[in-house]
Parts: structure tokens; sequence; C-alpha cells
């Protein structure tokens, strides 16, 4: 865990952390991660994830229209609406 | 312009059965997304509806409000199920990912997806004239929104002054083909995406029209020396209709050639397709790629379709194009590849030429009348079968000569039926009588003795001149086949 | 009144002239023996008096409250009958989605935006009649452990106000203890309602992941999260969680089945009930809490359960196993707030910017930490270290739960290793603040419920609580058990926790 590493997670979670936040953050995540080595020592070669803690499978729904939100209600909550859509600055320096 | 430009935009070669440029071969593989037909989107009760007014079919799912679950449709399973059982795959128990990237369009910054177990795995596309192409997953996933950027030149983001994002894309059921490198020629390409256009018609999983964005296509291309290892590939975004597909492919193969053989290493990247200036152009390097951190959508639960479903949606999948065609093609004794029977097939008029065939008329003599003259007819053709077989007969016992008869079909087509032997007194062509039609060739052999004597030292070429004289004293009622037999019968008697 | 410290103020206790409980609550305003607006003015009055000490509350919702009480009495005056909980002041954690009402989980980056729908929860509590008085405080987005993650400042315990009310669901937690409630709303990630329960001295119920609707609290782990109440009476607790639980076709996790049925069972004992007690279990409680549970453990006996030992050798990992999971699941689930749709937005010259920025000046430290990690752990080249090893991790502490409850019915440890602790003493050492849940955490990997009763006090008289955890859908053995140790604290420790 190193300064480049955290900036490097910051980019990916969009977090714009200033100089100071990125050091304290390399100070803690590393103290965590040092802390969280305690599952190494665990053989878990054979053992299977949980991935869901009830057994639930094939929970699906009728494809039938069901009453959705009210525009105006929804963009009056918005921070920059124009033309019944959502506003946001140039899109770039993301993946498209 | 560049080296690679210049031999990119050459003109397109005529197809051909192998395509190499420069002793290089293409490598080609295709992804397709397709929106499926549902009435509510994947996730969510929201409207599935193109062209309403913008943000009218959300809900708090839709637009990602804190708190909103996903709860997966049943019916975009269905779809996805008669498409890849289509596609002759495997239908297997599945489960879902959250692909994690950030993009306005993206309500919750993250794309619920299929992963390392899709629904559908392992199938394959059989082009027309018998190539498989190899399938390797068709599976579910959830739409973007759409965004329109304002400001910029062509409404292309760079330039843009704002964005504006309207949601009611968002969520749509989305099933991603992908298809195996096994693609050879740009009309190979064509003909993957002509296919699978018409099998997600046929089993009514989606309308798939490019030019709606109901069907979508990406392809991966690379070039190599046959035997050689796999080369860099490029994927080739923005191809919004199959005619373009084929242009893509080919420059980008040409452009890549280039690269090669001036010395230079291709780039893996994603490049943009541009319709008017014909070339393709960078859109991002893989370095810039995000990493999406793919981990199973713990909001959701795995998709294991009991045995029971599956095999009733096999057992309800329609008649496929290709099972069409070979049907078509074996009661004609066509080629299943052969223009008409595609032509026909693809406009959906193979049932309709059976049935006139059932109707005791000739068959062959059916598929090339609706070939020609049904183009816009559509699946459900106006005329009745029985009006068609009725011209027919008149047609193969000689009653009507071949030209004839096509009048009386654009005819019987423009009034949407009618009755041919009426059609033809009213138009007053009769077939001529057997002693008349003689009559007339032995005064032409008479009248034209020196064509006459040609032909009977063996000129069969001078036959067309008699042939063209009989016709024309006959005022056309003469058929064509007919006198050239007598001709010829009484050259050798 | 608890036998607490001399010195310090606190505001515990229940309005005056009124019933306080649900259960009582209900029955006499149902019977027009007592009128729902009398029962809400009180608890507002006390409101009023205390709540800028505790500062339990994002949000005072009194006018709705009131309105809702009149209209509760005009539909009993009617002859109609407005729900099992009419009449009932309850507080709901600000996580909840309360349609119109403004809902920030207490973070910068939701302030005043007011959802455009209500939560499951919410629906059902409305039905049954009862009267919100207001969204309740809590650590930004249910990540902290006392409740001074809150971008809105604290919220101190009832019991001793220079100490914190426990997290994340403080508010929620002191709003009952302090008589703002008669039962209030919460959520358990990794111990968010039972910890709070214990440190306030109120009862806390996590229930069976799957039994109460996710739809509409705000996700910060999906495969964790729970909303469970608090109440001061195991009955009330009950009560309420009959109502919030059964199936939600709009949560794909939810389990189908009905309602759980829990006040049935509540005087049944526990004659021939076997109880786990963890000889494993991680060390470093106080010593008087340790007291606590062999007081516990002796009143069971009493009472003709018999104590078993149980091992759970993977509960010491479970702290990394779900500080992997849980800030993995965060930082997708709040990737959302980006500034498009809602909340706050920093403004900038192109979305990208616009994202950092919104994002940095919306979240706190904590919730940028647990961010950080999670996304680290999701990484590529990290996530068979990481987060896969933790997903298998989870699968021995479930597997080791499994194989306990072959030889008992039900579990019992303290609920938390530490009574309620000054403000401001552990939030420099994140990692000392995550073993304030050492003895949660187990249960939210496992899926199972799990309770926290008072019982008793410790270091300063601060109040313990002692925490009762069953196997999944185990909720009634659960409630018997809780039940029976209330009945045993009341006599064991009169006059109060």
């Amino acid at each position: 865990m190193s300064p480049d590493a955290v900036r490097k997670v910051a980019k990916l979670a969009r977090l714009d952390l200033s100089s100071q936040e990125v050091d304290t953050m390399t100070r803690q995540l590393a103290g965590m991660l040092d802390h969280f080595a305690d599952i190494d020592s665990l053989d878990l070669a054979a053992v299977e994830p949980m991935t869901q803690p009830y057994p639930l499978v094939n929970v699906l729904r009728d494809d039938v229209v069901r009453p959705g939100l009210d525009r105006d209600e929804v963009l009056s909550q918005a921070p920059h609406a124009q033309d019944g859509r959502f506003q946001v600055p140039p899109i770039i320096g993301l993946d498209s | 312009m560049s080296v690679a430009d210049e031999r990119a935009t050459e003109a397109a070669q005529p197809v051909s059965e192998s395509f190499m440029i420069d002793g290089y071969e293409l490598v080609c593989g295709l992804e397709v997304h397709v929106e499926l037909a549902t009435a509510t989107k994947l996730f969510s009760a929201s409207p599935n509806r193109f062209g309403d007014e913008p943000n009218t079919n959300i809900d708090p799912v839709t637009l990602g409000l804190p708190g909103a679950l996903p709860v997966l449709n049943r019916h975009a399973v269905e779809l996805a199920m008669r498409i890849g059982l289509a596609l002759n795959c495997t239908v297997q128990p599945s489960t879902f990912h959250r692909k994690n990237y950030f993009y306005p369009d993206m309500p919750k910054a993250y794309q619920i997806s299929q992963y390392d177990q899709p629904i559908n795995v392992d199938g394959w596309l059989e082009l027309p004239g018998g190539k498989r192409i190899g399938i390797e997953r068709a599976h579910l996933e959830e739409d973007t929104g759409k965004s329109t950027h304002i400001g910029g030149s062509g409404g292309r983001i760079h330039g843009s002054d704002f964005s504006l994002i309207d949601f009611n894309r968002a969520g749509v059921p989305l099933v991603e083909i992908v298809g195996r490198p096994d693609i050879s020629t740009p009309d190979e390409a064509r003909q993957y995406l002509a296919e699978l256009r018409q099998i997600l018609i046929a089993v009514e999983a989606s309308d798939a029209k490019m030019e709606e964005g109901s069907m979508r296509c990406d392809a991966n291309v690379s070039v190599r020396k046959p035997g050689e290892p796999l080369g860099t590939r490029c994927e080739i975004k923005n191809v919004n209709s199959i005619r373009s597909l084929g242009k893509a492919i080919e420059y980008e193969a040409r452009r890549q050639v280039a690269l090669i053989e001036s010395g230079e290493t291709i780039r893996q990247e994603t490049r943009h397709w541009d319709e008017t200036d014909g070339r393709t152009h960078t859109l991002r390097t893989k370095e810039d790629a995000d990493d999406y951190r793919y981990f199973l959508e713990p909001d959701l639960v795995p998709l294991v379709p009991e045995a029971a479903w599956v095999e009733a949606v096999r057992a309800a999948l329609p008649f496929l194009p290709r099972e069409r065609r070979l049907r078509l093609a074996e009661a004609t004794g066509m080629a299943p590849d052969s223009e008409s029977v595609m032509v026909v097939v693809e406009r959906g008029q193979d049932d309709y030429v059976l049935s006139v065939g059932e109707r005791g008329a000739d068959v062959v003599r059916a598929l090339v009348h609706v070939k020609e003259a049904y183009a816009d007819q559509g699946s459900q053709p106006t005329v009745p079968a029985g009006d068609l077989a009725g011209l027919i007969l008149l047609e193969t016992s000689g009653k009507l000569t071949s030209t004839q008869a096509k009048q009386i079909l654009a005819d019987i087509v423009s009034a949407g039926g009618g009755d041919a032997a009426a059609l033809a007194a009213a138009r007053g062509f009769e077939a001529m009588d057997e002693l008349a039609l003689v009559g007339l060739v032995e005064e032409v052999i008479a009248s034209q003795a020196e064509a006459w004597s040609k032909f009977c030292a063996g000129e069969d070429k001078a036959m067309g001149a008699l042939v063209g004289a009989v016709m024309k004293a006959s005022q056309g009622k003469a058929d064509g086949k007919a006198v050239t037999a007598l001709l010829m019968s009484k050259r050798t008697s | 009144m608890s036998d607490q410290h001399s010195d310090s103020p606190t505001c515990v206790g229940v309005p005056s002239g009124v019933p306080t409980t649900a259960s009582e609550i209900a029955r006499l305003v149902k019977f027009s023996e007592v009128s729902a607006v009398s029962v809400v003015d009180a608890y507002l009055r006390r409101i009023e008096a205390f709540e800028s000490d505790v500062h339990a509350f994002n949000l005072v919702t009194a006018e709705t409250a009131r309105a809702s009480a009149q209209r509760i009495d005009a539909e009993i005056a009617a002859g109609r009958n407005p729900g099992p909980l009419a009449g009932v002041p309850i507080a709901l954690k600000d996580n909840l989605c309360t349609r119109a009402v403004a809902t920030t989980c207490s973070s910068r980056i939701l302030d005043g935006w007011e959802p455009p729908y209500d939560a499951t929860v919410i629906e059902r509590l409305r039905a049954a009649g009862a009267v919100f008085v207001g969204k309740t405080n809590l650590d930004e987005f249910a990540m902290g452990s006392s409740t001074e993650n809150s971008a809105f400042g604290p919220t101190l315990n009832p019991h001793d106000l220079t100490r914190v009310s426990g997290g994340s669901s403080g508010g929620s937690a002191a709003a009952v203890a302090a008589g703002f409630a008669t039962v209030s709303l919460g959520s358990d990630t990794g111990g968010s309602i039972r910890q709070p329960a214990a440190l306030c001295g109120v009862v806390g119920v996590k229930p069976t992941y799957g039994t109460v609707s996710r739809y509409g609290l705000v996700a910060f782990a999906s495969s964790l999260d729970q909303i469970g109440p608090f109440s001061t009476t195991v009955r009330d607790a009950a009560e309420v969680l009959q109502i919030i639980s059964g199936h939600d076709e709009r949560d794909s996790t939810s389990i189908p089945q009905g309602r759980l049925d829990l006040v049935s069972v509540l005087e049944r004992g526990v004659e021939g009930l076997r109880i786990g007690r963890i000889s494993d279990l991680p060390g470093g409680a106080d010593p008087e809490i340790e007291s606590r549970l062999e007081e516990a453990f002796d009143a069971l006996r009493a009472a003709g359960a018999t104590i078993v030992d149980v091992s759970l050798p993977s509960m010491t990992y479970a702290l990394t196993a779900y500080y992997l999971i849980a800030p993995a699941e965060a930082s997708s689930n709040l990737a959302r707030y980006d500034g498009v749709r809602y909340g706050l937005r920093v403004d900038a010259a192109d979305t990208n910017a616009m994202y950092a920025a919104t994002r940095e000046a919306g979240f706190g430290d904590e919730v940028k930490r647990r961010i950080m990690l999670g996304t680290y752990a999701l990484s590529a080249g990290y996530y068979d270290a990481y987060y896969g090893k933790a997903l298998k991790v989870r699968r021995l502490i479930s597997d080791d739960f499994d194989r306990a409850y072959r030889s008992v019915d039900v579990i019992v440890t303290p609920t938390s290793p530490v009574v309620a602790f000054p403000v401001g003493s552990k939030v420099d050492d994140p990692l000392s603040m995550y073993l304030c849940d050492i003895y949660t955490i187990p249960t939210n990997l496992a899926g199972h419920p799990a309770m926290s009763v008072p019982f008793g006090t410790g270091e300063a008289g601060l109040p313990v609580g002692i925490q009762i955890l069953a196997p999944t859908l185990g909720e009634q053995t659960m409630f018997r058990v809780g039940a029976e140790l209330e009945r045993r604290a009341t006599e064991r420790f009169p006059g109060g926790r």
C-alpha cells in the first residue's frame, strides 16, 4: 500500500483526495491490511465462497408495467435539469 | 494521406470465397447487442418503449435511487433462452455480476450483467452457404440511458458545452451475443449479421432494427499470415448498418496490413467507424480502460431454469431461417444459398411459395415469380395463393408465354389478386394453337431462306433471326420455347 | 433510572401521563381510552425538552406527526380500525426512504434530498397506523459504531451525555432510551442495531437476512444489511417486527414466506432449551460485562435451560472477512452518489472532475476510507487475495455456526465488549472502533438473527446488553430467550436497567 497505489484507487473510486489525505489514507489502509493478513494463514483451497446468506434461486417478476415516478417530482430534486433531462458538464475522460 | 489510409480507401475488392490482403488473412469476431421485445425493463417494471418523452419511463430502480433493488423479468429470461436455443447454445444455470464504472448514463455507476456464468454458452450460427460461426455466449445485461451532447460539432462529445441524459432506455433488457473469431471475409460478417437478425425476428425476441438501436454490432478485427498466431485485434464501434459492417471491417483489415507491412505494430485499442469519411479512428486505448471490479450481484439470486421450462422453449421455437431455406431448397431443387431462396425466405414468403405449389402449380415457377414480383408484398402477401397458382398453370400448360405471364402477374400484384385466365382474355392474350404455329414457322422458313439454310448447315446462331421473325409475325403470341422446338425438329426431319 | 454516576446528566426516561409501550398505546388508543394526539404530544414534549442535549434526530416531523395522530383519532371515532400500531410514536433511522421527507443518511451528499417513494417497511408501518415523529441520526451511510461519523454531529448517550450512543443507529437507540419514541427502526450490517441498543440500555433486534424487505433502505452492504426495531420491551420489538417482516416482491433477496409470528411465544419460557456458550470467544470484554454474561447464564439455568459449550474457531477471522466484504459492497453501492440525478453537486469543467469534486466534498472520512478499502479489495489483481478470500472465510464462519446449532438452540454472548465510551475516545483509531463489533459481526456474515437485551450495568453504571444469537429463521426461540432474560433482569436489577 503505497501513496501511488492509493492515488490509483482514488481515481477508480472518483475521490479527489488531497495530498494530506493520500498520506493519512496510505498509513491507515496499510495498518488495516496488516491486521487483515490474519486470513492469509488459512488453507482455503477446498472452501466454497459464500455469496448468499439465504439460498434462494429463480426470483422472477411478471412482465407487467407498474406505475413509475413522476418526471417533475424527480427532476425537482435534480442538481441541474434541462429540457426534461439531467444536465451534466462535458463527458470527458470517461469510458463509454 | 498515410500509406495505411491510401490502401484502405481503395475500392472494395469484389467479394470472393477467400479474402486475402497481400498474403494476410482476416480474423474477425462480432459482438452483437440486442434489445429484447419485453413490455418492461430487465430489473424494473418501467415500460420498455422506444420514442417516448425523455424520462417518462422511470422508477426508483431505473434511476438508481438510494434504496432501489433489482427484480429479474421472467419474459426477458424466456427471450434470452429462445435466442440461445436458436443459436444452438446450451442453456445453463447462471448468475449476475456488477460491472463497475462511472458514466452519466449509468444510473447506479455499475451495470448488472453476466460474467463467468452466462445463461447461454457454446452455440453456433450457420451461414447460408453452410459455414458455421461459433457463438461463445449470449448473456443478459441491462442497457444504459442515452446522452445527447450539446454545443459541439455533429453531436459528438468533443467540444460539447454540456450533455443531457435521458434514462428511458436505462435498464432495457439486452442480450449480448459474442461470436467466436471464425469470420474470414467481410461478406461473411454481413451474412452473419443478416442471418442473426432474421433469427431474432423469427423467434420474436427483438425487432432487431439497427437504425433504431435495437440491434448494435461491434467488430473485433485482426490480421495474420496463414498459420501464424493471432494478431493484435482492434474493436470497431459505431457500425450502424449491415452494409457499413462490411466496409468497416475491410477498411480496418487493410489499415492493419499496411501498418504491419511498414514495420509498425498494431496497438490494441477501440476504434470508431466514421461512415462519412470511410475510416476508423482511435477512440481509446486499452491502457485507459477502467478496472471493472466484477463481483457477484448481492441483490440478485442465481437463475436455474428448470429443464421443463428450457424444453418448452425449445419445443416452441418456430422454423428458423436455415430450416426454411432447406425446406424451400428441397421443394424446388435450388441451392439453399441461391439468391431466390435466400431472398424469399428473408422476406418470409416461403410458406406462400410452398402453398402455391400445393395447389398443383410448378413450385419453381412460383419461387421465381415471387422473388421477382413480391418485393413489396411482405410476409403476408395479399395475392391469394390460388390466384398465382392459376397463372402458373396457364403458363406451364403453354396457354401463356412467359412474357405474357409476367405482365399478368404485374396486374395481379398491383390489384392484390385476380383470375389469370380472365385477365389474359381481357388483354387479348391467347396462346397460339399448334397448327397456326406450325404454319407460321413454315412461312418464316420460306421467307428467311438464307437464315434457314445456315441453320440447317449447323449454325445454331442463325436460329435467333428465325425465332425473332416468328415472334414478330405472331405479334408476341407465339411461345418462344415452342418455336425453338419446332425449328429444331424441322431441321432434323 | 439506572444507578449512574451522579455527576453526569441523563435524559433516560419516558413521558409521563401516557402509556409507554407500543402494546399498551395500541390497545388503549384502539379502545379510545387515550387519544393518539395526547400520546404523540407527550412524546413531542420530551423531544422538545431533551433533544438539544441528545441530538437523536436529523429531523423532527412534529406537524405531520400531530396530523397523523388526529387522523387516527378521527378514524377510531368513526368506528374504523386504523391498524395494530395505531397511535404509536415511531422514530425512523435516516437511511430509510420516506417519501417527500428529507432522507440524508447523515451525509452532506444527500443533505436535503427528499425521496419520491417510501421504503416497504415505511409503507407497512403507515398501514398499521404508526405515527412517525422524526428521522434519526446515524453514522454516515451506516458506517460506524458511535454515530460520531455523522456529518451533522454525534448523538449523545441519554445515560451519560459525555458518551456515545453507539452506532451506526445511535439516534434510533437514543430516541427510545430518552423517551422520544416508543419504538424506532434501525439497520444492522455488522451490529448497528444491537451495539447501540446495548450502549443505550434498550432492546434491539436484527432479524434473519431476508425476513424484512430492504426495498427503500439505503444500501451499505447488500448481503449484510437488515432493518430491525429498537424498543423498551421485548414484546414491543416482537410486535413491530411482526408487522414489518414478510415477503416483498420488490426485494429479490426477500424470503418467500409470511410475517414472523413472535408475540405468541413470549411467555413460553426456556425450559429444556440448550443455550450455547462460546468457549473460544475472542476476549477483551470489560470484566463487568463478563460478570453480567455469567449472571445471564445463571438466570437461564435457573429458568430451566441447559448451558452447553460450543466452539466457533473461525469467529476470530470474522472482523477481517467483514471489513473486506462490507466495504467492497459499499464501494459499489455508493458509486451512484455522483451529482448527476440527486443530492449534492460540486460543479466542474467536465463530468469526471465533477464526480471527484462532488464525492470529495460530500463524503466524510470514514466513508471515504471504506470506499477506498472496498475498491482496493475488488480491484484487478487483488480480488482473489482479499474479497475472494473473505467470501471463503464467510463460509467457514457459517459452517461453524451450523455445526454449533446441532448441539444448541441459541448462543449467548455479550453484545459489546465495552460500555458506552466517551465521545472522541476512538475516532483517531479506526481499528479500535471496528473492534466494538467483534461479537455482532459474525451474525451478519452468516445471515442469522440476533438480539440485544438490557441486562444490568457495567463500568460507571452504564447499561450492558446481552446478545442472543439464533440460527436462520430461529426468531421464535431467540425471542423466548430474550423474554426470559428480560423477566430475570427486571428481578435482578430492580428500578431500571
